[in-house]
């Protein structure tokens, strides 16, 4: 193993993992986002609503991120949305793991004891107030490990956006091997890379886990 | 509306799909009046109790509280602003409990009257003090529900409930979900209500605690009331054959 290659490159992949990290984060939000909208959609009472995030859901979870970054990415000039590789890598992949957020949000929705949606009712309480103060209070709680695992499958996620040339970390590996030939010690390194974003992501929800469980 | 009886339920029925699980039922209830509904499990008791706060809304006949129709056929907007309003007036205090978990018991009191009475802080506080004070629980007002035994958390349910200031009170089941030691501090509670002439329709199994407190016991079975009268008539000298065997079964399963 070339080590001394190794320790050249290893300020740019430093640079490359700043752009994951930067990814990630932004991923993270708007699948949040996606996801939260994607729950209320499935948890409606409209059919109408229900029906567009079933869909929302069957159509991501049914086919490759690598195709819709790709159907977004180059094909979206061709009706008329022009992307840069960054951002159409950020809402690709946000539109992705939000319709698994949506899952998870839902799920954690919906094992929220029943009896807790009728009590609040029989006080006199809302639909609404009851979900703001009584169900989601307590979902948040029961969802902040499974949306852990879909926030480790995003930051891995983000790998695919090298295919639209994101100079993030798999990119930079790829591009250092064109000019090095030296593959193991380039992936090595952003596979390092990656670990510790991983290592420290988890160790961040497995506080949060702690801190919002109830006494 | 002074002739009028305080909860009036007419020709009541209920299904759910193909099956019916009440069946023309008809009851009326005085104010301060305590009425007891027993009878087999799937007899319906439990769903006439929600079909009087349109938990389980009834497929035809009428409730009627206080001179307010609570199942009102309106639009879903209206309806659900009508039924938000009515339910303030009847309280619930359920089998297993349904405290918030994620408050203390402060917070499972002052919730709701804060929310819908427009109180203040400082009144809400009162108002969980005194309400707390009622089922001698007031120590206990910071803990959370799993802090608690499973009698100090329905007693806290019945405060919770309390703190709307309702007209009536519907218990379903209050002890049922209750290691057997706990179910006295619950009994006592609600013998303690009845002292103050709470309007309490109550389902239960504990024909001893119907015998000692309700004015009235309701005998149901398979969707009917089967047999009406004081705790006396029903529990002495029952008239219906029905009556007599779940009588006779429940109180040497009792014993």
């Amino acid at each position: 193993m070339d080590f001394d290659l190794m320790m050249r490159v290893f300020p740019f992949f430093l640079e490359a993992a700043l752009v994951t990290v930067q990814l990630s984060i932004l991923t993270a939000i708007l699948g949040l986002i996606c996801g939260s909208l994607g729950a209320a959609a499935r948890l409606s009472r409209l059919r109408f609503f229900r029906a567009i995030g079933a869909t929302y859901v069957s159509i991501i979870r049914g086919t490759p991120a690598l195709i819709q970054i790709f159907i977004l990415y180059f094909g979206g000039p061709q009706i008329g949305i022009q992307l840069d590789a960054f951002s159409a890598g950020v809402i690709g992949l946000s539109v992705n793991i939000g319709a698994y957020m949506t899952e998870t949000i839902r799920g954690a929705i919906i094992s929220v004891d029943k009896g807790q949606m009728e009590a609040a009712r029989t006080l006199g309480m809302s639909r609404w107030q009851t979900m703001r103060n009584v169900i989601i209070p307590q979902a948040a709680r029961l969802m902040v490990r499974p949306l852990g695992v879909n926030i480790n499958a995003l930051i891995k996620g983000t790998a695919l956006v090298a295919a639209i040339s994101v100079i993030e970390l798999t990119y930079t590996a790829q591009r250092y091997i064109g000019s090095t030939y030296k593959p193991f010690e380039m992936f090595l390194i952003s596979g390092a890379l990656y670990m510790i974003i991983i290592y420290v992501t988890g160790r961040g929800i497995a506080w949060l886990d702690r801190k919002v469980q109830i006494t | 509306m002074s002739d009028a009886p305080f909860i009036e339920i007419r020709n009541a029925a209920k299904s759910f799909g193909a099956l019916e699980v009440l069946k023309d039922i008809n009851l009326t209830v005085e104010k301060g009046q305590i009425v007891a509904i027993i009878g087999p499990s799937g007899s319906g008791k439990s769903t006439l109790l929600r079909a009087i706060n349109e938990l389980d809304p009834l497929t035809s006949g009428e409730v009627w509280l206080d001179g307010v129709q609570i199942n009102k056929d309106l639009p879903f907007r209206q309806y659900e602003k009508h039924v938000n309003q009515v339910r303030q007036d009847i309280g619930m205090v359920f089998q297993h409990f349904n405290l918030f978990p994620h408050l203390t018991v402060r917070g499972n009191i002052t919730l709701a009257p804060k929310m819908l009475k427009g109180l203040s802080d400082k009144e809400v506080n009162e108002l969980a003090e005194e309400q707390l004070k009622r089922v001698g629980m007031l120590e206990r007002i910071d803990y959370y529900p799993s802090q608690l035994s499973g009698g100090q958390k329905q007693r806290v349910a019945i405060a919770r409930a309390l703190a709307m200031k309702p007209k009536v009170m519907l218990f379903d089941e209050a002890t049922s979900a209750l290691d057997p030691e706990l179910v006295e501090e619950v009994n006592l509670v609600m013998k303690q209500l009845a002292e103050e002439h709470m309007t309490m329709i109550i389902v239960t199994h504990e024909m001893g605690f119907a015998q000692d407190v309700c004015d009235r016991v309701l005998f149901m079975d398979q969707g009917y009331v089967v047999e009406e009268g004081s705790p006396d008539v029903v529990f002495r000298n029952p008239t219906q054959d029905r009556t007599k065997d779940f009588l006779k079964k429940h109180l040497q399963g009792q014993n």
